[in-house]
């Protein structure tokens, strides 16, 4: 089945079985390498995208069901050369040790940093609660993801900070 | 359609004289003495050593263009038989080849582990990349230098030690000469032995080394550039997935094999005695294939799984008793003794990346990409799996997601190679699913220890014994036999025996012999060969529950003997290293100032030096035991390390910090379940690791200033220490010792219940 695609802006017509996960789609027919097969279960958000602005597990989403939706991948937040600001936060706190989880992470925290508003701290981590991170890189992801929402002026006092 | 097995050259290989079983005895009888020399023991014997007097590596390649190329325009190429494993070894060794070279670090390419261009280390494990690779490099670089300066000098006249570098790259002389790199390089020839002795720079005088340069590697792995070998795609490729039954021992029937291979898509099904796998155009067709497979009954293959827990389990098989220490035995007389035994389950490695590989079988030869631990080993075993050559077999590393010890990678290399020898002419690349890397990869082994040990009434200690129960930690694959496709072929290859790695680095005895001065000391290993349940690797091996056991122990003794559990382990410690670390921790933590346990919250501190004779790390927590649910919530941990010089301050505190949080997450809720037929944990939802909210509030690292000091492994020295200061600080907490892993919040609740 032939279907039309809006990614990271552009639109791109894939031919494929409708209940093809879109992770699936993104890497082996668009080539894209950001979101990640981790467990096909929606368990670990390695696989995690936007589709409309809010975060999913590709490795759930048929890709029937994103037709005329936007899907964003971490590829639409900016290149290896030319990071955007949330991926210079994570390069700033050098945020990753396999970083095989990294995408996902980085996708899931900006779906936080598009809600706007304050952010605690406590909210981070509540955000970040659905993605597996195995190297123990905990610490640094929270710190980059902070260190973005600061830079947005979305932080809260510390008082509210606390977890 | 579906292929048959007997169209390979894998029997006219093995008829040439060699059968299986002798390829394995051959392996088997190879001589062990240098296994100390790569990784840790673990693996095959590691390369031949030639140039016993050379530093590191170079003790078994010593020709200095092995490891450094310099071209006519400058650009330095490095190369490494130690790979990327997300340790953020590449910066490091490109830090420590510009340091020594003296060049600017972004003017250094380095080309990690492939059989046809690099030096053979043997694995990347046991935290020896610096110590092997590292000091190679150092001192190829250093020789190269000399080498450089030396022939600046001959050509300008004047003495070599005139002549001096610059730091960009650039040699100068007397009266304004200059030369860059790529001019006198191309004058030299580097295929000469290096020199033991060949001058270091100064370190009071370094440019690179001991900086924080920002990893070479993150970049990609931020923004979907191409990081990893799961994002390999190769002209023509097709995608596979192997066919197994739900765990190790397990089978399936009856295989709908001839209904999936008539499914559009799928170009065939591969049969190779009991081995199995779909490959198809699309990665989706080969994954659904796989899943009508799957509806298939399980069956149990093997011996049945043991009953009980750790201890019935161990204790039941037949132990070779190894003495590891045995006095010598002073009198004593004890004030307090204390006895206990502690347990670690089997736990997983739980790759976030199930492993993946690609092959390509074409003109008679194999190329393997992959992201095992040993690439030259995926060389040997894929050699022998297919009946090739070693010399038509290629394999290079390609990083993966993190592995911590042998998770599926050897095994996913050598499935993707009999595939690919299949399928004459296509890239084949598989990747595992998830259910298949936690029932089929080598959990690290569950093990046992039983302490006994004595203070005596001048509060020192008086005696101390420790026995460790463990079945092999290093059943690294050196061939055929060590992968599960070789024991799925016909007349498959026998699971080789396992072996105990040899004191001081150890496998189920490492760090069993604590670096404390104590009288009255005895260690026995009880080791335990026959494995009941597949096991292998798991980063730092016996030390995470040796070191449990042992600064548990120190603070089951300071409790009785009501001494400060710093001050007892100072007044053990004659290590001035030792020392340094312990108390630096316990400066940075407030030791001295910590808040007293009120029955919730409480600290904690353990030491050790990773197998006595690689990093020296320290760890102190704070926690608070939520007694209603058991949870514990770490509020911070800190902790100080010594790995000598760092080459990358930042790389090493992300080691440690990254080792704290898994130890943790290890130590509080880890433990492969299982049922009489198969290992239960089989996702994340049966296998849960710690979680974000779980993480302790803050974790602080301290690298110990060491200026050219030797390397000292450092990526596996945080689990032991991590694991004890979490225990000793919940012991201190409540009150109540807990020597059983997990420390889960059922155990946790149970024991200490509410006030």
């Amino acid at each position: 089945m032939t279907m039309t695609l809006t990614i990271n802006g552009a639109e791109h017509r894939v031919d494929a079985e409708p209940d093809t996960p879109l992770l699936y789609v993104l890497r082996d027919d668009l080539g894209l390498n950001g979101a990640k097969y981790g467990c096909g279960l929606g368990q670990c958000g390695a696989c995690t995208v936007h589709v409309d602005g809010r975060p999913v597990f590709s490795c759930l989403t048929p890709v029937a069901a994103v037709q005329g939706r936007r899907v964003t991948t971490v590829e639409g937040l900016g290149s290896p050369g030319n990071l955007g600001p949330l991926q210079q936060a994570f390069e700033q706190e050098q945020a990753a040790q396999c970083g095989y989880c990294i995408a996902g992470m980085i996708m899931r925290a900006q779906a936080l940093l598009d809600r706007g508003g304050p952010i605690s701290d406590a909210d981070i981590r509540n955000h970040m609660q659905t993605n597996l991170c195995r190297c123990g890189t905990h610490m640094r992801i929270l710190r980059a993801v902070r260190r973005a929402v600061d830079a947005t002026g979305a932080r809260t006092s510390s008082l509210e900070a606390k977890p | 359609m579906t292929r048959s097995l007997d169209t390979l050259s894998r029997r006219s290989f093995l008829s040439t004289g060699l059968t299986a079983g002798a390829l394995v005895v051959g392996f088997s009888m190879v001589p062990r003495a240098f296994a100390q020399l790569a990784g840790g023991g673990e693996g095959g014997p590691g390369p031949k050593v030639v140039a016993p007097n050379l530093p590191g590596s170079l003790k078994s390649a010593p020709m200095l263009d092995s490891w450094i190329r310099i071209d006519a325009n400058g650009a330095v190429t490095v190369f490494t038989g130690k790979v990327e494993l997300g340790q953020g070894i590449k910066t490091a060794l490109i830090q420590v080849a510009a340091e020594e070279l003296d060049v600017p670090p972004a003017r250094v390419t380095l080309v990690t582990a492939d059989t046809a261009r690099t030096p053979d280390e043997g694995l990347t494990a046991g935290s020896h990349s610096m110590q092997d690779s590292g000091t190679a490099i150092l001192n190829a670089a250093a020789n190269v230098r000399m080498l450089l300066a030396r022939k600046a000098a001959e050509s300008w006249g004047v003495a070599e030690d005139a002549v001096t570098t610059t730091g960009d790259g650039r040699l100068a002389g007397p009266g304004g000469r200059s030369a860059p790199y790529g001019e006198v390089a191309a004058a030299l020839s580097l295929h000469v032995e290096a020199v033991p002795d060949a001058p270091r720079r100064d370190p009071a005088q370094y440019r690179t080394m001991g900086r924080d340069l920002p990893r070479v590697d993150i970049p990609a792995k931020l923004a979907g550039g191409a990081a990893y070998i799961q994002d390999m795609r190769l002209p023509g490729m097709l995608h596979a997935r192997v066919v197994r039954g739900p765990s190790v021992g397990t089978r399936l029937e009856p295989l709908a094999i001839a209904e999936v291979a008539a499914m559009p898509g799928v170009v065939t099904v591969v049969q190779d005695g009991s081995f199995v796998a779909i490959v198809a155009e699309r990665e989706w067709t080969a994954v659904k294939a796989l899943r009508r497979i799957q509806t298939a009954k399980a069956v149990r293959s093997a011996p049945p799984l043991p009953n009980g827990g750790v201890v019935e389990a161990l204790k039941a098989l037949p132990s070779r008793d190894i003495v590891i220490q045995d006095g010598p035995d002073t009198p004593a007389t004890p004030a307090h003794t204390v006895k206990a035994r502690y347990t670690r389950p089997w736990l997983s490695h739980g790759s976030i990346g199930p492993s993946c590989s690609l092959a390509l079988f074409q003109d008679g030869k194999l190329t393997v990409w992959t992201h095992s631990q040993g690439t030259f080993d995926v060389r040997r075993v894929a050699a022998q799996l297919v009946g090739l050559p070693e010399e038509d077999v290629h394999a290079i590393h390609v990083e993966g997601a993190g592995c911590y010890g042998q998770n599926g990678a050897d095994d996913v290399s050598a499935d993707a190679a009999l595939i690919a020898r299949h399928v004459p002419g296509r890239p084949i690349r598989l990747q595992w699913m998830r259910e298949q890397e936690f029932g089929w990869e080598p959990l690290g082994p569950g093990m046992v220890t039983e302490l006994e040990a004595s203070l005596g009434p001048d509060k020192r200690i008086a005696a101390w014994r420790h026995e460790v129960w463990s079945n092999p930690h290093n059943n690294r694959p050196v061939g055929a036999g060590g992968v599960l496709a070789g024991g799925e072929i016909p007349n498959p290859f026998p699971v080789p025996e396992g072996k105990p790695i040899p004191m001081p680095e150890g496998d189920g005895s490492r760090n069993s012999v604590p670096l404390y001065d104590l009288p009255n000391l005895h260690v026995v290993y009880h080791f335990l060969k026959d494995m009941p349940i597949r096991v292998s690797a798991l980063r730092s091996l016996g030390a995470h529950l040796n070191v449990f056991s042992i600064e548990s122990m120190f603070d089951e003794l300071a409790k009785a003997g009501g001494i400060d559990p710093l001050d007892l382990r100072l007044a053990h410690m004659v290590d001035e290293r030792g020392r340094d670390v312990i108390a630096t921790v316990a400066e940075r933590f407030g030791w001295r100032g910590r808040p007293r346990p009120d029955g919730r919250r409480g600290c904690g501190l353990a030491f050790a030096r990773y197998k006595n004779l690689g990093a020296y790390c320290a760890v102190a927590m704070e926690v608070e035991v939520e007694r209603e649910t058991g949870r514990i919530r770490v509020r911070r941990a800190v902790a100080a390390v010594d790995c000598g010089q760092a080459a990358s301050p930042d790389g090493v505190r992300n080691q440690v910090e990254g080792g704290i949080v898994q130890s943790i997450s290890w130590t509080s809720r880890e433990a492969m379940s299982f049922d009489a037929e198969r290992r239960t944990g089989f996702d994340w939802s049966a296998y849960p690791i710690l979680r974000f909210k779980d993480v302790p509030d803050s974790v602080a690292v301290h690298v110990m200033d060491r200026p050219g000091q030797p390397f000292l492994g450092t990526a596996e020295a945080a689990q032991g220490p991590a694991a004890a200061a979490l225990a000793n600080a919940v012991a201190d907490a409540t009150g109540v010792r807990l020597r059983d892993m997990p420390l889960s919040p059922e155990r946790v609740r149970a024991a200490v219940g509410v006030i």
